[in-house]
């Protein structure tokens, strides 16, 4: 069988590449420098950002057609997330981190489960958010389910403004400082899911999310 | 049929030519705007050519790295060395997990082995899911024409036709309630899907991860909601790092569509946590060779560094009038035109590189600085070299070259030449029409010449020794392509 059997595809394109590299004999030395390459971390050009990078990553988030909206503490996101709704009786799904805020009390009901194709509205917390784009960062895990920001038609994020990093870099680093290896899936979401498939016309809700609202919670 | 009938023929589509005025207004201007949100957007330039250098310089050690990284994961790493055989493997992989359903965000990869057709041949089923490819899709499988945006060239009245007979619903003009159209649709076969295929923008070596780019996040839900999943790519697109990631895609969405950031960026390594709900079980790479080890060890090697950002052709005065159809294969435009040939063989695209104006629009804009014109250039001269040029062709430049090589002779060649050009002139020093040349002067007019050549009129201007005799007369500070057709019609004269 072919996926079996494999093995001598690979050497044969391998071989064929050092080929074509000209590459005859042990590769030590470019190997060698590939890890050395791999230590050092290069970047390459980074936009200049504003101090403020709360500011900036609200106003970006803004501009990539995300609604924003700020509040003091995480106590007051149910009572935020409520007002944006404006839905009585509103149904929504949420990640277990923030199931214990009083979401009754706010006035709708919340089920802590990862979402199917039948919920309208998701809520969730992220890895953490960034400035340079306005982008939401995800890793998957048991306890933050993609389905939850994927499915449903509405998704709202709770950020803390600690979380806020200046580019991809640093959401790549944090990474990095908080677990040993990157989780299946690092998402980045950047406003709601749009398509300019049919004469460049751009319309949101192609697949995932049509409205992607974003709770900030204040640092202390 | 080669390109220049194809060309011709798009030329003459009246709805063609509408979709592509279109067309033209929004990707230039908005790639434009973009840019200048990065403070050394050429410095961001040079550092990701030299990323998708680095990567190829090295190619096998990286790729080495990748599949160690990748297996660690838990994923399986298989090579493909032709198309067939990526065809091969998906349809092995589907089997072995008893898959029926397969859905499918964009790749091009899978569009030169002709993936679908051998997953329905199966007996299977394959859903197209970024709305572009799916309306090519249930258009019995119209071929993409724009990387970016394969259905680009359909109109919204089409695309209301097609679903209204595919879908068998009530007729709807709008362009966002066929967006719901096909989201309703498209849904149902997320949520019921065995398995899922993807491309891949870049393989991470460092993670052994793949990055796949959409807006519509139909790569999210097909990498997330199936058991299975299979990324398809090239060799050529491994980059070292995550940094590098980060890099690139300060250009790849500015370059492809003027965006900062494309809607879902997903890096994705490996098989799900136990405790995870939704999440691929099953791993799969598919690296794929086809051709691309003989681009590496050719001339035209810069080619790979390509991220198919779709700037070239956006910008491409040719791709502009002619559109993707006429380019006859996978991959329009300036790189088109460059990777078709090494990938079909020369003679089976034998006036592809000719498909240029070589006016360097695309060396320009592309984002990892590939030299397009110089290769279309090493590509026409393979074709000479190898006589696969037209006999009158091979025998004009072997001519032209001989006078050329004689500065006298042809000194006066050029002289008897212009002049004779000029009295075909008519009031208005218009050419209407050529003898030997009808092919240029049937759609245009060609300005006569001056009468006298440049050597002549910078030997009178030297011997009248004004200051500025030496300048060739371009008002201003003339652009780089300004400059570079100046200097051409110096050599003509
Ligand atoms: S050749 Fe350059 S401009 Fe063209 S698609 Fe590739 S990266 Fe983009």
């Amino acid at each position: 069988m072919a996926i079996d059997d494999n093995q001598r595809s690979r050497e044969a394109v391998l071989a064929r590449v050092r080929e074509a590299l000209g590459r005859h004999g042990p590769d030590d030395e470019p190997r060698a420098a590939a890890h050395a390459y791999l230590a050092a971390r290069k970047q390459g050009p980074r936009p200049t950002l504003p101090a403020d990078l709360v500011q900036r990553f609200l106003q970006r988030a803004a501009d990539m057609s995300s609604t924003t909206t700020r509040v003091e503490g995480i106590e007051q996101a149910p009572a935020a997330i409520a007002r944006y709704l404006d839905h009585p009786h509103a149904r929504a799904v949420c990640w277990p981190e923030i199931a214990a805020l009083d979401w009754r009390g706010a006035g709708f009901d919340v089920d802590v489960r990862p979402a199917s194709g039948d919920d309208a509205i998701g809520i969730t917390g992220c890895f953490c958010a960034i400035a340079e784009t306005g982008t939401l960062v995800f890793a998957s895990g048991t306890d933050s389910p993609p389905a939850t920001f994927l499915l449903p038609e509405t998704h709202i994020a709770i950020v803390r403004a600690d979380q806020i990093v200046a580019g991809m870099e640093e959401a790549f680093a944090r990474q990095r400082a908080e677990r040993d290896a990157l989780p299946r899936a690092v998402n980045l979401v950047s406003g709601p899911s749009r398509t300019g498939d049919i004469e460049q016309t751009i319309v949101l809700g192609a697949h995932g999310p049509r409205r992607v609202h974003i709770v900030l919670v204040a640092a202390r | 049929m080669y390109f220049k009938e194809r060309a011709h023929a798009k030329l003459h589509d009246a709805q063609l030519q509408a979709s592509l005025a279109r067309f033209q207004g929004k990707f230039v201007p908005a790639r434009k705007t973009a840019i200048t949100e990065l403070d050394d957007f050429e410095g961001t330039r040079d550092a990701a050519a030299e990323i998708r250098q680095r990567a190829l310089d090295d190619l096998d050690v990286w790729l080495t790295i990748f599949d160690e990284n990748a297996r660690a994961r838990g994923a399986t790493v298989l090579y493909a060395q032709t198309p067939a055989e990526i065809n091969a493997l998906v349809l092995e992989i589907a089997q072995r997990h008893g898959v029926r359903k397969i859905i499918k965000s964009k790749s091009m990869v899978s569009e030169e082995s002709g993936l679908d057709h051998a997953i329905e041949a199966a007996g299977m089923t394959v859903v197209e899911t970024d709305l572009g490819e799916y309306i090519l899709q249930i258009n019995n499988y119209e071929p993409p024409s724009h990387i970016i945006g394969p259905a680009l060239h359909k109109s919204r009245e089409e695309v209301s036709a097609l679903f209204e007979a595919r879908h068998g619903t009530p007729r709807k003009d709008a362009i966002d309630e066929l967006c719901l159209e096909a989201r309703g649709v498209l849904r149902t076969h997320y949520l019921t899907a065995d398995m899922g295929i993807s491309g891949g923008n870049f393989f991470v070596a460092e993670t052994g991860s793949v990055v796949l780019v959409t807006n519509e996040g139909n790569a999210t839900l097909t990498t997330t909601l199936p058991k299975v999943h299979v990324a398809i790519s090239g060799i050529e697109k491994v980059v070292p790092t995550l940094e590098d990631v980060a890099t690139l895609m300060r250009l790849l969405p500015r370059s492809a569509t003027g965006q900062s950031i494309s809607n879902y960026v997903d890096i994705l390594t490996g098989v799900k946590d136990r405790g995870e709900f939704h999440g691929v079980e099953h791993m799969y790479f598919i690296v794929v060779d086809s051709g691309r080890s003989a681009v590496l060890g050719s001339d035209v090697r810069q080619a790979l560094r390509c991220i198919r950002c779709g700037a070239c052709m956006n910008h491409c005065p040719v791709y502009q009038n002619v559109g993707g159809h006429a380019y006859g294969w996978v991959y329009p435009g300036p790189i088109g035109i460059v990777l078709t040939p090494m990938y079909v063989g020369l003679d089976n695209a034998l006036d592809l590189p000719y498909a240029s104006t070589m006016c360097n629009q695309c060396g320009v804009v592309c984002p990892v600085k590939i030299p397009l014109p110089d290769l279309q250039r090493k590509l026409r001269e393979k074709e000479f070299e190898r006589d696969l040029r037209s006999w009158h062709e091979r025998v004009g430049l072997k001519a032209w070259g001989w006078l050329a090589r004689r500065p006298a002779l042809y000194g006066v060649a050029t002289r008897v030449g212009v002049r004779m050009l000029r009295t075909l002139g008519d009031r208005n020093g218009m050419i209407r029409r050529l003898p030997f040349g009808s092919g240029w002067t049937d759609e245009r007019d060609m300005p006569a010449p001056a009468g006298r050549t440049f050597r002549e009129q910078y030997k009178a201007r030297k011997a009248a020794s004004h200051p500025d005799a030496l300048a060739v007369s371009v008002q201003g500070k003339p652009s780089a392509s300004e400059a570079r057709e100046g200097s051409r019609k110096e050599t003509l004269g």
